[in-house]
């Protein structure tokens, strides 16, 4: 006989009695995908806000938000062909899609969405292109190349007049317009994805869709206030140092502002009102289970009450939102504050991502026996890195590194104003 | 013959022999004697029935289908498998399928423990395969049309265009489907396709020495499968989910799962 | 003005790309067949690959004619009801492939019958066997004192 390996047996424990071929079929990566998903509709949400709905002070933001959405984008169907047993026929979703399927969906709703936030940018970025297609177009060598590949990004557009870039800003309104539906499309998506699978207890939920989307928003905006923050006190501080260097003794340094306090202070207000709807769609999911108490609820209260108590009620509701809740609401918001809170959000969204995910799979189909997700650390083979802490990791890294070579190519954050002090 | 072989068969057919109510033979249109049995596929072409009365726990079908259908022997999957059930007078259930009854049950250790015989209420064995249901959600939730039904009812998976995703597997309530050890796409129970094709019965039918496990054409309601499936009180598991299970068990309890 | 059409003549070539490159890749027989297009949506040649696959189990008629002795012994033996390859494995292509069968001559094997399981509800607990089989000649194989082609001692 060939030799064989039976997916997931590594990292999967039974207890009690369970059918002979469950096993945890979908692990980390699959936490991974709805969370990257996520952070990519939360970002262009965020954008939107300005954009869209015109709140001017999210301006500076809005534009980071956009492209990081985008390299959040190019990360997001990394998880998803890492935990396909046959990576290579992933393409086929868009050969034969069988859209009965949530999955499927996957395909036309990711690339419509990658064609707006790709065209969405394009127009931001448009009179940035021509204007850098002429300036390195005159030099040679290496810049040339710069210069032409700029060119091609301007898809020949050249026009930069009031009235042209007039007609781009109607356009990025028009795309923020039809984004922020898609954007929420393609998580609501991935919430059906779990929500529809009737077979299992634990996802099988209308809500699942919405409490996905919800939760989708409040990671993207708090992963855009943490990077962006984080981005410019970096600058500021390397800005800082150089001209430290310059200085001469006896001169002050001039006061550096980068992170806009009022900035931080309009967006962690979304943030706190979508956290709202995000933990009572939650709430009222875990509200009706026990009071309908159908025959799958012995089962599922021994998972969420007993097995992953600690996980649910407090990693995900306490430190991602509780805590979260008392550091944006409490008077006098300071940036540290905030960005301390964005990180419990990320985490409490994680840790949902992950009890809905690992949580659905740790009660057998017969109701009378559990699964324990033993998450492989030392890789000792390529499933066990893809499905293990190094494969997540990688996958979560990757979006920061597109978009550290994005923001090179088209750079995204405003300059670190120098304001001398008018006193 | 021996006294013993009569007693067996006596053992065996008393199930089929209640199943003589239907009075007058008709001739069926179409797809009639699927409808009785629930099933609005009109070409439907095979039915199953599991007796667990007569099922002794003897693993001999799922050895075979393991070696019929070459699923490796020594992993931890199989197309088909075996279930005992041990309720105890304190209302304790015990459950399990050890090695998916491959090696059957040789032992009265129900999920390892021993138990005494006296406190047994009630104890038997549930063989489980693919219900090849009418409404297969596997199918349904397939992203790539790489698992489907044939005309027949039949759920089959594309070994050359399945990608792997584990979406059917999630999406079946009955747990039939794995990854399979070697080729690493959706694999699952096909009733021996090949076998029922040719007019042979499935592998483990086939091995099943007490006639626990049969099939049948649901055309013709003179045929013993489907004349016990239609006049006698038969089960199917889990209907709740609405998939409309084309596998029917004579002596299902509360506590199957 | 329009330039802001630009990026649709993109969209267009990605779309038109992936048509062309579908025309290339799908099966000529990937379809919606009977069951339509949420149950049926397949490659039809799959069909035919499953009905092509290799039958092992060939059944006592497949033995009866190279081995009628033991083929006439166990029909007339309590173990009429158990298929010859139930213990001696799918003949496949027996006699060329593979040449010999392999024999289980294992008491487990027996004992998937013949260990008495106390199930009322189950035709196990009437099947002869043995309670506890380690009070039965432990460590000795079934088949020492069994035929299993005619398992009654002192039987024919």
């Amino acid at each position: 006989m060939h030799q064989w390996y039976v997916h997931g047996f590594e990292w999967t424990q039974k207890t009690g009695f369970v059918y002979p071929n469950e096993f945890i079929t979908w692990s980390i990566q699959i936490v991974m995908y709805p969370f990257l998903t996520g952070l990519v509709a939360g970002a262009f949400v965020l954008s939107s806000l300005y954009h869209l709905f015109g709140v001017k002070e999210l301006k500076d933001m809005a534009k980071f938000a956009l492209v990081f959405s985008f390299a959040l984008l190019l990360g997001a169907p990394i998880p998803l062909m890492l935990h396909l047993q046959q990576p290579l026929r992933g393409v086929e979703i868009y050969m034969t899609p069988h859209f009965t399927s949530a999955i499927s969906a996957f395909g036309i709703v990711y690339l419509s969405y990658a064609l707006i936030v790709c065209s969405e940018i394009w127009f931001l970025y448009r009179p940035f292109f021509v204007q850098r297609s002429a300036e390195l177009g005159k030099k040679g060598g290496l810049s040339a190349l710069l210069g032409f590949f700029y060119g091609v990004l301007t898809l020949g557009a050249k026009d930069v007049s009031p009235k042209a870039v007039e007609a781009d800003h109607k356009a990025i309104k028009f795309l923020a317009g039809i984004g922020v539906p898609a954007a929420c499309f393609l998580h609501g998506y991935a919430g059906f994805i779990f929500g529809s699978v009737k077979a299992n207890a634990l996802w099988m939920t209308p809500l699942m869709p919405v409490i996905f989307i919800m939760s989708a928003i409040i990671s993207g905006i708090a992963l855009c206030m943490f990077t962006y923050t984080v981005v410019m006190e970096w600058k500021k501080h390397v800005t800082k140092k150089r001209l430290a260097r310059h200085l001469k003794t006896g001169d002050t340094l001039p006061e550096l502002r980068a992170t806009e306090v009022e900035m931080v202070r309009i967006s962690a207000k979304y943030l706190v009102a979508f956290m709202i709807a995000a933990f009572s769609l939650e709430l009222l999911d875990l509200i009706f289970r026990g009071y309908t108490a159908v025959k799958s609820w012995d089962i599922l209260r021994a998972v969420i009450y007993q097995r992953d108590w600690v996980d649910i009620f407090i990693k995900q509701y306490l430190c991602g939102y509780i805590i979260p809740f008392i550091l944006l609401l409490w008077p006098g918001l300071t940036v540290r504050r905030a960005v301390l809170a964005t990180v419990l959000v990320l985490f409490g969204v994680y840790m949902m991502r992950w009890n809905v995910v690992i949580g659905g799979q740790e009660f057998s189909l017969t109701f009378d026996g559990f699964m324990n997700y033993k998450i492989p650390i030392i890789p000792h083979n390529i499933a066990t890195f893809k499905e293990g802490v190094f494969g997540a990791v990688t996958v979560g890294m990757l979006p920061f590194i597109f978009f550290f070579f994005i923001n090179k190519l088209i750079p995204s954050f405003p300059p670190v104003h120098h304001e001398a002090k008018t006193k | 013959m021996s006294l013993q072989r009569r007693e067996f068969l006596k053992i065996v057919g008393s199930t089929a022999v209640g199943a003589g109510a239907l009075s007058a033979f008709r001739f069926l249109a179409k797809g009639e004697a699927a409808q009785i049995l629930g099933s609005a596929n009109k070409n439907q072409k095979w039915v199953f029935l599991v007796n667990t009365y007569n099922c002794v726990g003897c693993g001999m079908c799922v050895r075979a289908c393991k070696l019929e259908n070459e699923v490796p022997y020594n992993a931890p999957v199989s197309r088909t498998w075996v279930e005992r059930y041990v309720e105890l007078d304190n209302g304790t259930v015990l459950a399990d399928s050890p090695n998916a009854a491959r090696d059957g049950f040789t032992a009265d250790n129900p999920m390892g423990k021993t138990i005494n015989p006296a406190d047994i209420t009630k104890a038997f064995f549930v063989p489980k395969l693919c219900n090849q249901c009418e409404k297969p959600p596997c199918v349904q939730n397939c992203p790539v049309g790489a698992t489907f039904s044939t005309k027949e009812g039949i759920v089959l998976v594309d070994r050359t265009w399945c990608i792997g995703c584990g979406y059917c597997i999630m999406s079946c309530p009955y747990g039939v489907r794995f990854f399979h050890p070697v080729y690493h796409v959706a694999e699952k129970c096909t009733w021996c396709y090949h076998r029922i094709t040719k007019g042979l019965k499935p592998a483990c039918v086939f091995a099943c020495p007490f006639g626990a496990r049969q099939i049948g054409d649901p055309t013709n309601l003179n045929d013993p499968v489907t004349k016990t499936i239609a006049t006698q009180r038969v089960a199917v598991l889990k209907d709740e989910y609405g998939t409309k299970p084309q596998v029917f068990y004579l002596g299902l309890d509360r506590i199957v799962r | 003005m329009s330039h802001v059409w630009r990026p649709l003549y993109v969209v267009a070539g990605i779309v038109a790309a992936i048509l062309i490159i579908r025309h290339f890749v799908v099966p000529p027989q990937f379809g919606v067949w009977e069951r339509g297009y949420m149950y049926g949506w397949h490659n039809k040649a799959a069909e035919t690959w499953w009905a092509n696959f290799r039958v092992g189990y060939k059944g006592r008629d497949y033995c009866k004619d190279c081995h009628p002795g033991h083929y006439k012994q166990i029909m007339a033996s309590p173990h009429a009801i158990i298929q010859c390859e139930d213990c001696h494995g799918p003949a496949i292509n027996h006699p060329d492939n593979p040449p010999k069968l392999q024999i289980i001559k294992s008491r487990l094997l027996c004992l998937r019958c013949h260990t008495k399981l106390p199930y009322p509800t189950s035709l196990r607990s009437q099947l002869p066997g043995f309670l506890d089989p380690n009070q039965h000649n432990p460590g000795i194989e079934c088949v020492s004192c069994h035929n299993p082609h005619s398992p009654v001692l002192g039987g024919n």
